[in-house]
């Protein structure tokens, strides 16, 4: 059955007639280590990075990965820039308008990130005076917007320029992925002095089920493939070494 | 295309020519104020054309996105400016505010420049760029000021400071304006750069927009369009003040009869 749908999948890449048959464009992002960053080279690395191109391995193909802003990233895949993303992106109700999605290939909770001295708590008192950063365009901001409408918050590009102004302190706090935050921020030594405040933010109406490959709706054929190839990894051990290069716990 | 979006939130996109127009505006104040003595400088040489020359090749020799980042995040990144004033005015100016001026709560502290305000930053970045090239601009028409004009005023017996505020000045600013025009929408469009230090200009607004409903092209058209009536409008100004101004340079206008200089040259 797998193999039908793999079949399948790549005829259905070769009719898109965007790419050739061995090849799938793949937007990724490129500033949210660990789970994708842009090395000295130039070149894109990281968990997300190591992903698709286990999954391409496993459906036959090629990826051809591009780095792509992240608030410009369902846009490119609308506009046939690249044929899936990604790109931790979450499963969301508000997403699913516009794309779909593959089954989830992780799964991991939001936190704020904060001064380790920070006295302040995570409501709508303690946030009152406060200026929250948040990636543009990410469930964080709509988790903000939703939960704390009253809250200052600014919009960055990258997660990365979130951590730069944390760290300069025009930020009090930031809300992100828990991972990304912990290994991209406060394990390395500009994460010095800062630690997560709060518990766990999960809101599945907003935060969704976990990060999935985006495609096109059109694309069904796509959207199997990949799930069902990420069905492969999680069996034959790959998406194990995978994670175990990475974290120290399985995070799917 | 879905452009009802851009329309529906017509009032995110009006705060977003607010920023660009009054920071632009602010901008081109605070760089011509600037422009003035670095051209005099420039001209008069010495250690303090040395020190306007100098700051001219800085900022006309690097981009002006360069020049944001190093003033946003470059700045920060020094413990010393962060324990200033500069950084974050102290709380009690924070806190001494007037409430409800014209419906702005206005406090003590937004006059003081702090580099913790992404605002600041663009506004002081933007002041200075602006500066170096109107100085620049300046600088050239001063020069090139014809040598008669001058000999001319000093035989009617003019001191050489009437000269220099009388003829000189007027005569140079005049020839100025449209190269400062164009310097003026260089600006307006240059300042569409400060979305990316979080502040919410019209691009800024464009890319939310873009994000928010993952439509590739109508926030960005949107905003081109906003740029585009702005640019046009601006334009359109400078024609008229080049019309009264440069009235003296266009023998078919009327009033060309008054003379070649104008009616308040001499």
């Amino acid at each position: 059955m797998k193999r039908i749908i793999l079949a399948l999948a790549a005829s259905s890449i070769l009719t898109a007639g965007a790419a050739s048959a061995e090849t799938l464009k793949v937007c990724a992002e490129g500033a949210y280590p660990p789970f994708s960053k842009t090395n000295e080279a130039g070149d894109l690395e990281g968990f997300d990075i190591d992903i698709a191109n286990a999954i391409c391995d496993e459906i036959g193909v090629t990826c051809e990965l591009q780095a792509t802003e992240w608030d410009g990233i369902i846009p490119a895949l609308l506009e046939k820039k690249c044929d899936a993303i990604i790109a931790s992106m979450s499963i969301t109700e508000e997403r699913k308008k516009a794309i779909d999605f593959s089954e989830k290939y992780y799964n991991t909770p939001a936190r704020f990130v904060a001064r380790s001295d920070a006295d302040f708590t995570i409501d709508e008192d303690g946030l009152a005076d406060m200026v929250v950063g948040v990636q543009r365009g990410s469930v964080h901001q709509d988790f903000m917007e939703k939960t704390f409408p009253e809250v200052e918050l600014q919009l960055y590009g990258t997660q990365d320029e979130v951590y730069l102004d944390l760290q300069s302190g025009r930020l009090d706090a930031a809300i992100q992925d828990s991972i990304a935050a912990d290994d991209g921020f406060l394990k390395t030594d500009a994460g010095d002095g800062f630690a997560f405040i709060g518990g766990n933010q999960n809101d599945p109406a907003i935060h969704g089920e976990g990060a999935g490959i985006g495609v096109r709706k059109e694309d069904v054929f796509l959207k199997y493939a990949l799930s069902a190839a990420i069905a492969a990894l999680r069996e034959n051990g790959t998406y194990k070494e995978i994670n175990d290069k990475y974290f120290e716990f399985d995070i799917y | 295309m879905r452009f009802e979006l851009a329309l529906q939130h017509w009032e995110v996109f009006a705060s977003g020519v607010w920023m660009t127009l009054h920071l632009t505006a602010l901008c081109l104040l605070i760089g011509g104020c600037i422009a003035i003595p670095v051209a005099f400088a420039m001209l008069r040489g010495g250690v303090s054309g040395w020190l306007a020359t100098g700051y001219v090749y800085l900022f006309r020799g690097t981009p002006l996105l360069v020049q944001l980042y190093l003033v946003y995040y470059g700045l920060s990144q020094f413990d010393f400016i962060r324990e200033t004033w500069f950084w974050r005015p102290p709380a009690y100016l924070r806190s001494a505010c007037i409430e409800d001026l014209m419906g702005w709560k206005v406090c003590a502290a937004d006059f003081i420049p702090s580099l913790r305000s992404a605002w600041w930053c663009a506004l002081i970045t933007f002041s200075l760029n602006s500066g170096a090239y109107v100085g620049e601009i300046l600088r050239g028409a001063l020069k090139n000021t014809p040598k008669g004009e001058l000999e001319a005023a000093t035989a009617l017996g003019l001191t050489d400071k009437q000269v220099r505020r009388r003829i000189h000045i007027p005569s140079a600013f005049r020839r100025a304006l449209p190269q400062y025009g164009n310097e003026v929408i260089f600006m307006m469009h240059g300042s569409a750069i400060m979305s990316v230090i979080t502040l919410q200009d019209i691009l800024g607004v464009g890319r939310w927009l873009r994000a928010k409903y993952y439509v590739p092209y109508e926030g960005i058209v949107a905003s081109a369009i906003l740029y585009l009536v702005i640019t046009y409008l601006l334009v359109f100004a400078f024609q008229l003040i080049e019309r009264r101004y440069l009235r003296h340079l266009n023998i078919k206008a009327p009033g060309a009869e008054r003379g070649w200089f104008g009616r308040s040259a001499v």
